[in-house]
Parts: structure tokens; C-alpha cells; sequence
């Protein structure tokens, strides 16, 4: 079992939902999360004032997943994430001990 | 015992219906369309300070907002009670040499049912009385724009109560008052440019400098954390200007409605100017530009609202806006003070603009009891308008001044830096506005 954990493009968030869906990928965690990276975060103006902003709002996906179907994820999120321009993101992915479904004390793959 | 309390009672009652009788007295007549429309003009105003709240609401960080509006809406509990008791008196008893008012109308005695002939002939006293309380309580409460995010709020209260008593009414006796000097002077001033505007400008001016910059000014970003807020803030602040604008006619009639029109021109044209000048400057035009915009033009109005034409109106508001932009975007940075939300480069400087504005385009054939300004042929009364600008700048500053430094004897007027960095919603309030999960006894946040 591994995690993907995929910091994206906020704006790419339901095409990448979506297509997972399709994949029949149906449990995903979301969160809205600050970062930076190469992108070195932006400029806006207040009254005429710049402020540059060095942190960006980027979508954390979290998604536990059989190890045979992690690469087929991967490349889905990579397909629909990508603009080519820099800040796209990134994805990364973990090993994982042991799941636990709460309501019925499954174990393992069954649990997922 | 009894008899005792009886006539205690009596007395109190014989007290209360003093200003009852003087009713009778009363020389002149109540209009009752002149009534109505200042009791509602009353409301209107009134209503500014709460859209204030929202304006500068909006404009701070998120851990600030709760004591930024706290300090607008605890003012008008403030100057409620301080006007009733001193305010009103020293701004319209009767004049002493040309500076102060007497304490004739001390805790609101004599004003009553009965018109004042001198100061509004054709309403009740007391209606003129709160109609000039609503814009004691908004003056204050725009300084603090200027010192947000960082003032302690028990020195804040000791300020405004002293800077209401010895800066505003003073300086509303100078303009408004019976005998006030420069009213006698000749300087025109419809609806409060320099009393209101210009005077609050230049404090928070002061105390900006005088508090010193927030902590990571210019390092960290600080920006508005919600812009919704401040458009409805805005809105409500244009919606109380017919008021504020219209109402100062005090009474209904077609100066009410020429100056009206002169508020919303001025308003529109500088919303227009301001999102233009931001559009060539940074392309893009934003809607806190266009609710910046609004208000400067609405401030610069002020003054001269029921002394010009419409299309004048249409040129102070397209001026007012590249004058506050160019104020705020590049002056206030050259110059390094923090003026949080651009009290002085909002209220300040386009209430200067406005008091000049009205020296150039003001017309008697607007209103009669006013005067012709330089574009009417009348040169003088531009020199009178930059005098009462220059005396209110000086007032203001000079006094802020003297009240900040005597404060700071006897207590500290900012947080410490941990409050600042915890935000003064918590620190002086102990209060939360966004809180992350519904909080409970046991989990502090």
C-alpha cells in the first residue's frame, strides 16, 4: 500500500477529481494548503502598493492506493495537473504500515 | 420619609419638564417636512459609522478585525454620552470670542422641541443637536484607520474622549458655530470637510508617526482579508453620505437636492478616475480601488456639496482620485509612515483637495448664502478656503500631539510586541472572530 500525497494548481482540483472518479479511485482527502516552490509567489497591488507574496494557495490531494494502481494514479494526476508552466507541482509518494477501516476494525488492502 | 421621597420625585419631575415648557417659547416655526427629512438624515449618518466599521474591518489581517471595528462602534457610545454632557455646548453655546462655545447647553439643557433660530430655524433644537452628534461620533472614528492593528484599546478610549473635547468641537465652533471666526471669516464648509475630514486626516497622520510602523511593516505582506466587507463598508458609507451631504441643507428643500446630486456625481466620477489610474498603472483595475475611489470622491464633495454644479462635481471627483492614489501609493511609501488604512491619505488628503476645490468652483447661483470661488471671479475666497485648511492642519496636529505625548506619561498607547504578533482581537479582547473549530472550554485556540 503506498500514499500519494499530490500538492496541485487549486484551479486543477475537479479534473483531477473527476478523472480519478472515472478510474474508480473514490476515497481521496483534500486540503487547502500554503507553499512555494520555484515559483516564488506573486505580486499584487492594494491602493497602488505591490506586496509580494511568497506563499501561494495550492490543493494538497491524499490518496491511499494498492501498490498496482499507483503508477496508473500518478500518471493521471500528471496528465491532468500539468500546464507546463511553472508551479504545477508535485506529487509525492510513501510507503504505508497498515490501514484501519473505524467502523468495522478491517485491516490491510480491505480496508482501503 | 415619605413626604421626603415624594418631593425628591416632584423635583425630578419639575427638571425633566423644563425643556418641555420652553416649547411653548418658541418664536419660530416647525416645519415638519424639514423635521422628517433631518430625522432620517439623523439615521443615515448614524449609519456611516457601523459601514466604517466594515470599510476598515475588511482592510486588516484577520486576527484584527474584531478591535478595528470594536474601536468604531465603541465611539459612538463614547461621543454619545460625552456630547449630551460637554460635546454639543462647547461646539454651539453661545460663542465666547469667536473660539469655544459657553456651557449654556450643558448636559443638553435648553435644547429641547423648540427651534434654535440661530442655528436651525424650522427644526427642533434637538434634532439639530443629534444630527451634529452623528458626525462628532464618525470624525473619531475615521483616526483609526490610521493606528489599526497596533494601539492598545485603553488608551485609544482615553484619546478619542480627549481629542473629541479639545480638537472637534472647538474646531466645529471655529466652522459652524454662531460666531465661530472662520465662519464669520467667510470659509465655506457645507457638510464637514475640515471639521470632519481634514481634522481626522491629520491626526491619524500624527498618531501613525507617533505610534511608529506595525511590526514587520513593509517585510510581511498585510493585506485586506476581506474585500467584501470593505465594498459593503463602502456602500454603506455612500448610502450615509446623502445624509451626511444632503441633510447639512437641514431642511427639505432644493439645496437638500443639489447637493445630493453634487454626492453621488463626485462619488461615481472619482470610483471611475481611481480604477483607471490603477488600470494604466498595474493593469488591472481592483474593487478595493473602485470602493477607495468612491469614498475620496464622496470626502471630497464634502466641503463644497452645496455650493457647486454638477459638472463640478464630475471634476473634484475625477481630480481626487489620482491626487489620493499618488498620495498613498507613492508619497506614504517615500516617506515611510504607517498610516494602516490610509486615514490621512483618504480623508486627509482629499478633504485638503476638496476645500480648495470648493474655493475654485464654488457659485452663487448654486446657493445663494454661500459665495463665488476663483472660477467666479472671486480670487479671495480661495485664500480663505487654504487658511481654514492650513488652521485645521495646525489645530489638529498640534493638539493630537500634545494628547498622545501627555497619554504616554501616564500609560504605554501601544501593545506589546507578542500582543501584536497574537493579534489585538485576542490580546484586547479575548475575542475570535474566524474561529477554526466551534470552540469549547477545553480546546483553546
Amino acid at each position: 500500500m503506498k500514499k500519494i500525497e499530490a500538492i496541485i494548481r487549486p484551479g486543477k482540483l475537479e479534473e483531477i477529481k473527476e478523472s480519478l472518479n472515472k478510474f474508480n479511485v473514490h476515497g481521496l482527502t483534500i486540503s487547502q494548503v500554503m507553499g512555494c516552490g520555484h515559483q516564488k509567489g506573486r505580486k499584487e497591488f492594494y491602493r497602488g502598493t505591490e506586496v509580494t507574496l511568497n506563499l501561494l494557495p495550492k490543493i494538497k490531494i491524499e490518496i491511499i492506493a494498492n501498490d498496482s494502481v499507483v503508477e496508473d494514479i500518478v500518471d493521471l494526476i500528471v496528465q491532468e495537473g500539468k500546464t507546463g508552466e511553472v508551479g504545477d507541482g508535485k506529487i509525492f509518494i510513501y510507503n504505508v504500515e497498515d490501514v484501519v477501516r473505524i467502523r468495522t476494525g478491517e485491516r490491510g488492502e480491505k480496508a482501503i | 420619609m415619605r413626604k421626603r421621597i415624594f418631593s425628591i420625585i416632584l423635583l425630578v419631575l419639575v427638571f425633566i419638564l423644563i425643556p418641555v415648557s420652553a416649547f411653548a417659547e418658541g418664536e419660530a416655526k416647525i416645519d415638519t417636512g424639514d423635521t422628517a427629512f433631518t430625522l432620517i438624515s439623523i439615521a443615515l449618518v448614524f449609519f456611516m459609522t457601523p459601514g466604517l466599521a466594515l470599510f476598515y474591518g475588511g482592510m486588516v489581517r484577520k486576527k484584527n478585525v474584531l478591535n478595528t471595528m470594536m474601536n468604531s462602534f465603541v465611539i459612538i457610545g463614547l461621543i454619545s454620552i460625552q456630547w449630551i454632557l460637554i460635546g454639543y455646548t462647547l461646539a454651539f453655546g453661545t460663542d465666547i470670542s469667536g473660539l469655544i462655545g459657553g456651557l449654556d447647553f450643558l448636559g443638553f439643557t435648553g435644547v429641547g422641541q423648540a427651534p434654535n433660530v440661530d442655528l436651525a430655524a424650522t427644526i427642533p433644537h434637538g434634532a439639530f443637536a443629534m444630527y451634529q452628534l452623528m458626525f462628532a461620533i464618525i470624525t473619531p472614528a475615521l483616526i483609526t484607520g490610521a493606528f489599526a492593528e497596533r494601539m492598545r484599546f485603553p488608551a485609544f478610549i482615553v484619546f478619542t474622549l480627549l481629542w473629541a473635547t479639545l480638537v472637534y468641537d472647538p474646531l466645529a465652533h471655529w466652522v459652524w458655530g454662531v460666531g465661530g471666526w472662520l465662519r464669520t471669516l467667510g470659509a465655506l464648509d457645507f457638510a464637514g470637510g475640515t471639521v470632519v475630514h481634514i481634522s481626522s486626516g491629520v491626526a491619524g497622520l500624527v498618531i501613525a508617526l507617533f505610534l511608529g510602523k506595525r511590526k514587520g511593516h513593509s517585510v510581511t505582506p498585510m493585506i485586506p482579508h476581506n474585500i467584501p466587507f470593505v465594498l459593503l463598508g463602502a456602500a454603506i458609507l455612500w448610502f450615509g453620505w446623502f445624509g451626511f451631504n444632503a441633510g447639512s441643507a437641514l431642511g427639505a428643500n432644493g439645496l437638500a437636492v443639489s447637493a445630493l446630486i453634487t454626492t453621488n456625481t463626485a462619488a461615481a466620477a472619482a470610483l471611475l478616475s481611481w480604477i483607471v489610474v490603477e488600470w494604466l498603472h498595474h493593469g488591472k483595475p481592483t474593487l478595493l480601488g473602485a470602493a477607495t475611489g468612491a469614498v475620496v470622491g464622496l470626502v471630497a464633495i464634502t466641503p463644497g456639496a452645496g455650493f457647486v454644479t454638477p459638472l463640478a462635481a464630475i471634476i473634484i471627483g475625477l481630480l481626487v482620485s489620482p491626487i489620493c492614489y499618488f498620495a498613498i501609493s507613492v508619497v506614504k511609501s517615500k516617506l515611510g509612515y504607517d498610516d494602516a488604512l490610509d486615514a490621512f491619505g483618504c480623508h486627509g488628503v482629499g478633504g485638503i483637495f476638496g476645500a480648495i476645490a470648493t474655493g475654485l468652483f464654488a457659485t452663487k447661483s448654486v446657493n445663494p448664502a454661500g459665495a463665488n470661488g476663483l472660477f467666479y471671479g472671486n480670487p479671495s475666497q480661495l485664500w480663505i478656503q487654504v487658511l481654514s485648511v492650513i488652521v485645521t492642519i495646525v489645530l489638529s496636529a498640534v493638539v493630537s500631539f500634545i494628547i498622545l505625548k501627555v497619554i504616554s506619561l501616564f500609560t504605554t498607547l501601544r501593545v506589546t510586541e507578542e500582543e501584536e504578533e497574537d493579534g489585538l482581537d485576542i490580546t484586547q479582547h479575548g475575542e475570535n472572530a474566524y474561529p477554526d473549530f466551534s470552540a469549547n472550554q477545553e480546546i483553546v485556540l
